[in-house]
C-alpha cells in the first residue's frame, strides 16, 4: 500500500500505487451501483446455498432447508399429468370399443394416445406410419392375416401371436421341404399353382394335386385363405414375405411363423384400446 | 523517459475539467409551474381522451352468442384468441397485430416529419401519466413555489400529511392503472370481484403489481427522465426531422439582447424576450427553450403558452417562443422574410406513401380473411398403400379451421382426380360415402382422416398435384387447399 496517495498529473486520477516499469494504474473505482449489485448477487448465492441443494459431499450433497429436488418435482409433475389425463383414461377404460369411436372427444383423445403408444411400443416392427416391413404386416392396407375389425385388432395386440400367453394366436404352417413332408419337386409345382392363384403362370396337374391335399384346409379351396386361422390371402397382390416365385417357394419350403408379443401384460387397459382404435383408424379398419 | 503530450497548463486545465465531469449527471429535480394556454388545453383534451379510452375500452360489452366472451377487446391468451368486436384473431393471425404496429411506426415517422415531437408531447403514455401526476401534485402540495418551500422545509405533520396523501392518490392511480391493464386480457367485470376477493389468479395480483410499480416509478419519481435516458426514440426521431417540420422554436433574432423590462421603457435597441423565465419554470424537462433545440425538449409546447403569457402582459406581438420551421426561423435570422411550410416535401411523401402501402396490403389480407380454413397434410409414411385388389391409396390429415360462432357442416370435394374414391375416420360425420358431411364444432379446429383411393390403371406414376375443396350446406365454396397424389413410379 502506497503510504501517501498519489495523483496521476496528465489525468488527474488517483492512482492505485501499483506501478510496473514506469507505467502506473489509475484507479477507477467501479460505480457504486455496480458495487452493490455484486454484493447483491454474493448475498443472494449465499442465501440459495441455506435453501437449495448446492455443495457436493463424497457420496451425498447438501439438501437444502427448503428441501427441494428436482427429480421429486419431476415426479409431482408427471402425477399432474397423469391426474388430468384420468378422466379421459378412466372413461376409456370403461366404455365398449364401439362407444369410444361414436364420442368425438373419446374417440380423438384415444387416436392422441395410441399414436403416442404406437410410436413407443410397435414402431420398431410395423414403421412409424403402420406401413410394416419385409415379414412384418403393414397395418395400413387393407389386407388382414388375423382379422381387421376393431375387436380382433384389440384382441391381436392385447394377446399377441405365437407366444406364451395362453390365448395368443396359435396356429403352425408345417415346414413343407424342411421337414420332407413335400419333395421339392413338389415345392416347385405348388409354388406355380399359388402363383397361378394372383393370374401369374398356370399350374400343373401335379401343383393342384398338392395344393389340394396339403393347402386348402388353412388356406381354402379358392386361396382367399382363412382368418380365424391366420392363413393369408394367396390371390391377392400383398405378399408378406415377398410375392416372387423364389420368396413363395422358400415359403413353403421353410414355412413362416412370425410372432408378435402379448400387450396385456406390459401396457394397460385403456392403452390397449386407444391402440387398437388408432390402429384401425390407420386406413385398413374393417 | 518522461513522455507528455501536453504542458503542464494542458495538464492543469484537463484536470479540473475531469472534476467537473462527474459520470454521472446528478438530477436537479424539475418543479414545473401550472400554466393555462391554447396547448395547455388541447394537452388536456389528449389527456381525457386517451385516459378515457385506455380506462374504459375494457368495459365494453359485444354480444357474441352463448360460447363466447361478450368483451368487445379481450386478449384471450389461455383460450389463443383475440377478440375485436365481431373479428376474432387466431394465433397464426397475429401478423395482423404486427400489421397495426407496422402502422403505428409509419403513423409515428409520418407525423414527426411534419410535427416534430408532437407523440412525445402529447400522446406518449409517459407524457400523459405524468401529467396526471403533476395535477394531483398540484392539489396536494401547491404549484412550483410552494412544492420548493416544502421541499426545503423541514419534516413536520403539515409536510408528512401533504406528501402523504400526494403517494397515497400516486398509488392509487397506478394501480388503477395496472388493473385497467389486466382487463385486456381477463373479462372484466368479473375479475373485477374475483380481484377484491383475494380470487383472481396468481399472475393477475402479478401483473398488477408490476403495472403499479412501473407506473408509480415511471410517472411520480423518474419523469424526463425516461425521456432523456431510458426512451430510445428520441435517440433516433432526430432522423424523421428536417429544417421543415414544425417544432417548438425561440425566434432568437427577435428576442435577443433579453433583458428586464420595466413599463414604460423604450424597446429600442434590445430584444422582445424580458428574461422573465417564465418558460422555464413550466417545462416539464426543465430546459431553456432559448438555447435552442435540445434532446431534452419534448415539444409539448407549454413554453409557447408561457411566452404567450409573458408578450401579451408586456404588449408585445405574440409568438416569440412558437410553433415553427427551422427554415422560417434561420430565413428570419438573415433578416430574410421566412420561409413558407412546405409539409408535401419527399419526406413526408414517403412516409405517407409507406403508410398508404401498409394500410393497404393490411386492407387487402383482412379483406381475403375467411371464416373457414382448410388445411390438408399427407402421409408420408408410407407414402401410398396398394390393397389387396391393386388399388392404390393415399392417406391425409385434413384440418378445416370454423372462426365462426356456430357450427359446419361441411362436404369435402377432391379435384385433378376424377376417379378418385373418399374415405373418412372420425368421429364427427354424417352420412356416408361420397355425401359424407364433416361437421366442425363452433370456433374449433376438426380433424379428420381422408383415405383417396384410385384404381391401379387411373393411378399417377409419382406425384401429381389435386385439390381439396370444402363446400359448406348451400353448396358455397367455402375453402380449399392444394396438395398431391403419390403413386408408384413405373
Amino acid at each position: 500500500m502506497p503510504t501517501k496517495i498519489e495523483k496521476d498529473a496528465l489525468s488527474g486520477t488517483e492512482t492505485t500505487g501499483h506501478e510496473w516499469d514506469g507505467v502506473k494504474e489509475l484507479n477507477t473505482p467501479l460505480p457504486t451501483w455496480w458495487v452493490y449489485t455484486f454484493y447483491a448477487t454474493i448475498v443472494f448465492a449465499i442465501v440459495y446455498c441455506v435453501l437449495y441443494p448446492s455443495w457436493p459431499w463424497l457420496n451425498d450433497h447438501t439438501q437444502g432447508v427448503l428441501g427441494y429436488s428436482s427429480r421429486v418435482e419431476l415426479a409431482q409433475a408427471l402425477d399432474a399429468q397423469v391426474k388430468t389425463r384420468a378422466v379421459f383414461v378412466d372413461r376409456i377404460r370403461t366404455a365398449s370399443l364401439a362407444d369410444i369411436r361414436k364420442d368425438p372427444e373419446l374417440f380423438n383423445f384415444a387416436l392422441a394416445g395410441g399414436r403416442s403408444a404406437f410410436q413407443t411400443n410397435c414402431m420398431q416392427c410395423h414403421g412409424a406410419g403402420g406401413a410394416g416391413s419385409h415379414g412384418f404386416p403393414n397395418l395400413v392396407d387393407d389386407d388382414w392375416m388375423w382379422g381387421g375389425g376393431i375387436d380382433q385388432i384389440h384382441a391381436t395386440i392385447e394377446h399377441g401371436i405365437r407366444n406364451a400367453d395362453d390365448k395368443s394366436r396359435q396356429t403352425m404352417m408345417p415346414r413343407y421341404g424342411a421337414d420332407g413332408i413335400l419333395t421339392s419337386p413338389q415345392v416347385a409345382a405348388v409354388t406355380d399353382y399359388v402363383l397361378s392363384l394372383s393370374g401369374r403362370g398356370t399350374a400343373t396337374p401335379e401343383g393342384a394335386k398338392v395344393w389340394q391335399e396339403q393347402c386348402v384346409a388353412c388356406h381354402q379351396a379358392d386361396g382367399k385363405g382363412n382368418q380365424e386361422l391366420g392363413a393369408p390371402n394367396l390371390t391377392d397382390g400383398i405378399w408378406l414375405y415377398g410375392g416372387d416365385r423364389d420368396s413363395i417357394y422358400r415359403s413353403i419350403f421353410y414355412a413362416r411363423n412370425g410372432s408378435m408379443p402379448a400387450w396385456s401384460g406390459r401396457l394397460d387397459e385403456a392403452t390397449i384400446k386407444m391402440l387398437a382404435i388408432y390402429v384401425h383408424a390407420l386406413g385398413g379398419g374393417r | 523517459m518522461d513522455v507528455r503530450l501536453h504542458d503542464d497548463d494542458d495538464a492543469v486545465s484537463l484536470r479540473t475539467r475531469k472534476a467537473e465531469l462527474p459520470l454521472y449527471a446528478t438530477r436537479i429535480k424539475v418543479y414545473p409551474r401550472a400554466i393555462k394556454g391554447t396547448w395547455r388545453r388541447v394537452k388536456w383534451l389528449a389527456l381525457i381522451l386517451l385516459l378515457g379510452v385506455y380506462y374504459l375500452v375494457p368495459w365494453l360489452r359485444w354480444d357474441r352468442g352463448p360460447s363466447a366472451p361478450d368483451q368487445a377487446i379481450l386478449i384471450d391468451l389461455d383460450g389463443r384468441r383475440g377478440w375485436f368486436f365481431d373479428v376474432v384473431i387466431w394465433p397464426q393471425e397475429v401478423y395482423f397485430v404486427t400489421g397495426l404496429l407496422i402502422l403505428a411506426a409509419f403513423g409515428l415517422f409520418f407525423a414527426t416529419a411534419l410535427f416534430g415531437r408532437v407523440w412525445c408531447g402529447f400522446a406518449c403514455p409517459q407524457t400523459v401519466w405524468t401529467d396526471l401526476f403533476m395535477m394531483v401534485e398540484r392539489l396536494i402540495e401547491g404549484d412550483r413555489n410552494q412544492r420548493q418551500r416544502l421541499d426545503r422545509t423541514p419534516m413536520s405533520a403539515d409536510k408528512a400529511v401533504r406528501k402523504g396523501t400526494k403517494h397515497a392518490a400516486w398509488i392509487a392511480i397506478a394501480v388503477a392503472t395496472g388493473g385497467a391493464w389486466i382487463f385486456y386480457f381477463v373479462d372484466a367485470p368479473s375479475t373485477l370481484s374475483k380481484i377484491f376477493c383475494g380470487e383472481a389468479s396468481l399472475e393477475v395480483y402479478f401483473f398488477i403489481g408490476l403495472l403499479t410499480a412501473t407506473t408509480y416509478i415511471l410517472a411520480g419519481w423518474a419523469r424526463e427522465q425516461v425521456c432523456t435516458y431510458m426512451c430510445p426514440w428520441p435517440r433516433f426521431q432526430a432522423a424523421m426531422l428536417d429544417e421543415q417540420s414544425v417544432i417548438v422554436t425561440y425566434q432568437k433574432w427577435r428576442g435577443e439582447r433579453r433583458g428586464k423590462h420595466k413599463a414604460g421603457d423604450s424597446w429600442e435597441g434590445r430584444g422582445d424576450c424580458v428574461d422573465c423565465s417564465l418558460c422555464i419554470a413550466v417545462c416539464p424537462t426543465g430546459i431553456d427553450i432559448r438555447d435552442g433545440q435540445q434532446i431534452e425538449c419534448i415539444g409539448c409546447g407549454l413554453c409557447v403558452d408561457a411566452c404567450t403569457q409573458t408578450m401579451d402582459k408586456v404588449g408585445r406581438p405574440r409568438g416569440l417562443i412558437r410553433w415553427d420551421t427551422l427554415a422560417d426561423q434561420q430565413s428570419k435570422e438573415r433578416g430574410e422574410k421566412g420561409v413558407a411550410w412546405r409539409p408535401v416535401r419527399p419526406r413526408t411523401l414517403l412516409y405517407a406513401a409507406l403508410l398508404g402501402v401498409a394500410a393497404a396490403a393490411m386492407l387487402v389480407a383482412f379483406a381475403l380473411r375467411t371464416d373457414t380454413e382448410l388445411t390438408v397434410q399427407r402421409d408420408r409414411s408410407p407414402n401410398f398403400v396398394r390393397l389387396s385388389n391393386g388399388d392404390i391409396r393415399n392417406s391425409y390429415t385434413v384440418k378445416i379451421l370454423n372462426k365462426r360462432q356456430t357450427g359446419q357442416s361441411l362436404q369435402l370435394a377432391v379435384e385433378g382426380l376424377p376417379s378418385a374414391r373418399l374415405g373418412f375416420v372420425g368421429a364427427d360425420l354424417e352420412g356416408s360415402g361420397a355425401a359424407t358431411r364433416l361437421l366442425v364444432h363452433p370456433d374449433a379446429v376438426g380433424t379428420f382422416r381422408v383415405f383417396l383411393t384410385v384404381p391401379p390403371n387411373a393411378a399417377p406414376s409419382g406425384s401429381s398435384a389435386i385439390e381439396f375443396a370444402i363446400q359448406d350446406a348451400s353448396g358455397r365454396r367455402s375453402a380449399s387447399h392444394d396438395a398431391v397424389f403419390v403413386g408408384p413410379t413405373h
